[in-house]
């Protein structure tokens, strides 16, 4: 028997304080399909950078093709075999697609050769995305295309992925479960990390799972059960939404009435005449992929971009077009935007004062303009203990927080003030199955209590577990909503996919 | 290879030492410049640097340079945290004066408690003015403070001149460029028999624990410094970046023009062609030494007055030209930028990859 693509053998890693890795061993066969399980400080993201030789294990040993390695760098990595692709992207803002590729690549290339391989890529995996686009005007979404182009070039033997279908739409998950099944077969080896457990039993043959720095159980998921293995990541048994019956619908707390605006510059989406309403005590879900409107409508509607007619939002019957953020969340209406870092929070501030950036306005944090240190460290604690924020405190700076648990305060902060009507995108991005399952809890009680709740997300299970309703943001347009119960997932991809219409790249149909 | 690497978290307690240290740094690299010019370095910056401070007498006069770069620097500092690049305190430190003294002329004639107050109040209304140009330019029309403010300087310049060797010229100044000298009732009591220590001294000080009051326990505060870190979040919390540019260019502009102001009515008595002294530019440094912060601005204040005493203690004794001065405070901020850099990134050597 060939000895394995990639072996780990008792791997241990150690920083100031905590172990993120301990004695961790596992090893992927040539052309399989490896899933790599753990909630968020599980130790994954420790071990996928030793692999990747962007750090160095303290202890244990590596061996590539059954003979031991030491991957230095992630260059190193890259003359292995080794491709990878972020969770987190590393782009710059102020350069086009292609500008990035070349970027990313250790020989220099030139340009048109470039542009036909990029182009080839996109087609192959039907990928919609401008090479030609300074990355700044991208979504989220667009972003991560970029980086599993750069990764695709390579021509890996060893693929990392790290959530690559967070933001990819069912046809498209479909389409890279395809892609990533054929690069399996022609004996490339991919180590697959994501929370969602369906996909895993979908995709892989095999998994490790990871608790805490320690390897607790490796499986085949298609074998186990779902809830068997979130319950073995989390290491209790995983708590499910309790959806409080169907409810005869309130009244109407949020109108938004033909709201239309150009989108951000240069090439964000125009909203065109966006018409919803959002009764109290329901969850209304806005599906449709990021780049679509979604991130215009959200500051649109947290009063961030103005918006010239004063009655296009209406809250509680009040029209708040012209008001800006603090006003209308003094009047009880809160967003969350999708971006953590540099706009729903400081990442140099402390979690007590990320508290004062948006719940200043309906908890007395700051009487007569005051910042009232007492206050502000009480509103923050009860918001960490409330939402198992892993943190040492209040004090803690923002960006010593993981994504997920910066997401877990963030939300924790907006619930906690108790909004008439809560805005959110992406709620449980990149956030792992335990947070994102009690995140969810959460909203489905706010709004039992007679809240509005607006969920815009790209993760459809996430919106057919929580909505009452749900619509499509398409290309700008919204679409009339329709009750979850009576749709299928099917359904719904087609909704989103069928009338999205995008090109193909440039150049496409033109490769061998 | 070599290569900066930004820290994880930048140490807390060398973020507060790195502004000593870079004192201590200045002090060895001046005393090397000095040496290798031909002078004696060592007693050059003894000096500028120590005898300041150890020579009682020179105290007094540590003060008077100390609160105009105070006050100014805590404008500055508003300014600076909310990334509004004020560079023209010098011109709204000089409009100040300017429209502080148009009162002291108007009000020749009379006294009354009021003139010196009226003229205070027309001192920060001048530098406001002046700063506010930026701001409008900066809100309307997006053009950068930086220039427009630094720009600006000259224009009040210019100003300056021209009124007093024109309009405000003293009648009886025998046809020097100068105005008339204010009466007692315009000008800051003195506070300290046979000495320029006037008001203006505490009042630095109150400014100083007005700053830190507004800017560390406010939400003003906290609104300049969101605008300053994290502009998409500041809108996302419900500030406006427009009214922060507003509110620290007219804070920055007032207290200059207040100092300007108390420079005028404290120890010139009049206004000359001798009035820019650059207190406006020097308080830029003394905002960085003191981290932007009210307290470490007081302490970077007397530092940046001790190079000035200093340095015409240095003129007298080791013969340093009046330049020294002025290379001296650039070396500092130099060394300052120098000592902040590797407070936020370290050096690391990177293999070569295989």
């Amino acid at each position: 028997m060939s000895p394995p693509r990639l072996a780990l053998s008792r791997i241990s890693k150690s920083f100031p304080g905590v172990k993120a890795n301990e004695d961790v061993s596992l090893s992927v066969r040539a052309g399989e399909i490896h899933a790599l399980l753990g909630e968020n400080g599980a130790g994954k993201s420790t071990l996928v950078k030793i692999i990747y030789g962007v750090q160095q294990a303290d202890e244990g040993s590596i061996a590539w093709d059954g003979e031991p390695v030491a991957i230095a760098s992630p260059k190193a990595a890259r003359r292995l075999g080794i491709g990878m692709v972020f969770q987190h992207f590393s782009l710059f803002d102020a350069m086009t697609v292609i500008e990035n590729i070349a970027l990313g690549l250790d020989e220099a290339v030139d340009r048109e050769g470039l542009k036909r391989q990029v182009a080839a890529i996109l087609e192959s995996y039907s990928l919609p995305l401008d090479p030609e686009r300074e990355v700044h005007t991208l979504s989220v979404g667009e972003r991560q295309r970029v980086e599993i182009v750069r990764c695709l070039l390579q021509k890996p033997r060893l693929l990392i992925m790290d959530e690559p279908t967070s933001v990819l739409m069912p046809q498209e998950v479909e389409r890279l479960f395809q892609t990533l099944r054929q690069i399996a077969s022609q004996g490339c080896s991919i180590l697959y990390i994501s929370h969602k457990l369906h996909e895993i039993k979908t995709l892989c043959e095999a998994a490790t799972i990871l608790r805490g720095g320690r390897v607790v159980a490796s499986c085949d998921p298609r074998l186990e059960s779902t809830t068997h293995m979130a319950e073995l990541m989390i290491g209790a048994e995983l708590r499910r939404v309790e959806r409080r019956p169907a409810q005869s619908a309130g009244a109407v707390r949020l109108e938004v009435d033909g709201l239309s605006l150009p989108g951000d510059p240069p090439f964000g989406t125009d909203l065109a005449a966006i018409s919803f309403e959002a009764r109290a005590g329901e969850i209304l879900g806005i599906a449709g992929v990021a780049g679509n409107g979604q991130s215009e409508l959200l500051t649109a509607l947290s009063g961030e971009r103005p918006v010239t007619r004063d009655g296009a939002i209406l809250l509680d019957g009040r029209p708040i077009g012209g008001l800006g953020a603090g006003a209308r969340r003094s009047l009880g209406l809160a967003c969350v935007p999708e971006e953590r870092n540099g706009h729903a929070a400081v990442p140099d501030f402390t979690l007590a004062e990320n508290s004062v950036l948006t719940a200043r306005h309906r908890v007395p944090l700051a009487p007569l303009g005051f910042i009232s240190a007492g206050d502000v460290a009480r509103f923050t604690d009860a918001v960490i203990k409330r939402f198992d924020v892993r943190t040492t405190g209040p004090s803690a700076p923002a960006r010593a927080l993981s994504g997920g648990n910066l997401q877990k305060f963030i939300m924790g902060r907006e619930i906690g003030q108790e909004p008439g009507v809560l805005v959110v995108s992406q709620p449980s991005w990149g956030v792992d199955a335990g947070a994102a399952a009690s995140i969810r809890q959460e909203l489905v009680d706010l709004a039992a209590k007679g809240s509005a709740v607006v969920v815009i997300s790209q993760d459809l299970d996430e919106l057919l577990e929580l909505a009452d309703r749900l619509c499509v943001l398409n290309e700008g347009r919204l679409s009339p909503p329709r009750p979850v119960a009576s749709l299928g997932i099917d359904e719904i991809g087609l909704m989103m996919g069928g009338v999205h219409g995008e090109a193909p790249p440039a150049g496409a149909g033109n490769h061998a | 290879m070599l290569e900066w690497r930004r820290r994880r978290e930048p140490s807390r307690s060398m973020l507060y030492l790195s502004p000593l240290i870079a004192v201590v740094l200045t002090m060895a690299l001046g005393t090397l410049v000095f040496t290798l010019m031909g002078y004696d370095g060592i007693r050059a910056v003894h000096d500028i640097f120590l005898t300041p401070f150890l020579e009682p007498q020179r105290w007094p006069d540590l003060g008077v340079k100390a609160a105009p770069l105070i006050m100014i620097a805590l404008g500055l500092a508003i300014g600076f945290r909310a990334n509004v690049w004020n560079i023209g305190a010098e011109g709204q430190y000089i409009m100040g004066a300017i429209a502080g003294t148009g009162v002291a002329l108007l009000t020749y004639e009379m006294s009354g408690w009021w003139i010196l107050p009226a003229m205070a109040l027309a001192g920060v209304l001048g530098g406001m003015a002046w700063a506010a140009v930026p701001a409008l330019l900066r809100v309307r029309l997006q053009v950068s403070e930086i220039l427009t403010s630094l720009m600006l300087t000259y224009v009040a310049v210019q100003a300056l001149y021209y009124l007093v060797r024109g309009p405000w010229k003293d009648p009886d100044g025998f046809n020097f460029p100068q105005t008339r000298m204010f009466t007692a009732d315009q000008t800051l009591p003195v506070m300290l028999e046979g000495s320029l220590v006037h008001l203006g001294i505490p009042l630095a000080l109150l400014a100083a624990a007005l700053a830190w009051l507004v800017l560390e326990k406010t939400v003003a505060g906290y609104g300049v410094k969101v605008v300053g870190l994290a502009p998409a979040a500041a809108r996302h919390g419900g500030f406006s970046a427009d009214a922060v540019t507003w509110a620290s260019l007219l804070a920055g502009g007032g207290l200059a023009g207040l100092a300007g102001l108390f420079e005028a009515a404290g120890p010139f008595g009049q206004l000359t062609p001798q009035f820019p002294t650059n207190y406006g530019f020097t308080a830029i440094i003394v905002a960085f030494l003191g981290r932007l912060h009210p307290l470490g601005i007081v302490f970077g204040g007397v530092i940046l007055a001790a190079t000035y005493v200093g340095g015409e203690v240095a003129q007298t004794t080791v013969k340093l030209p009046q330049a020294a001065t002025g290379m001296f405070q650039a070396l500092l901020l130099f060394v300052l930028l120098a000592t902040d850099v590797l407070v936020k990134y370290r050096i690391v050597r990177r293999e070569r990859s295989a």
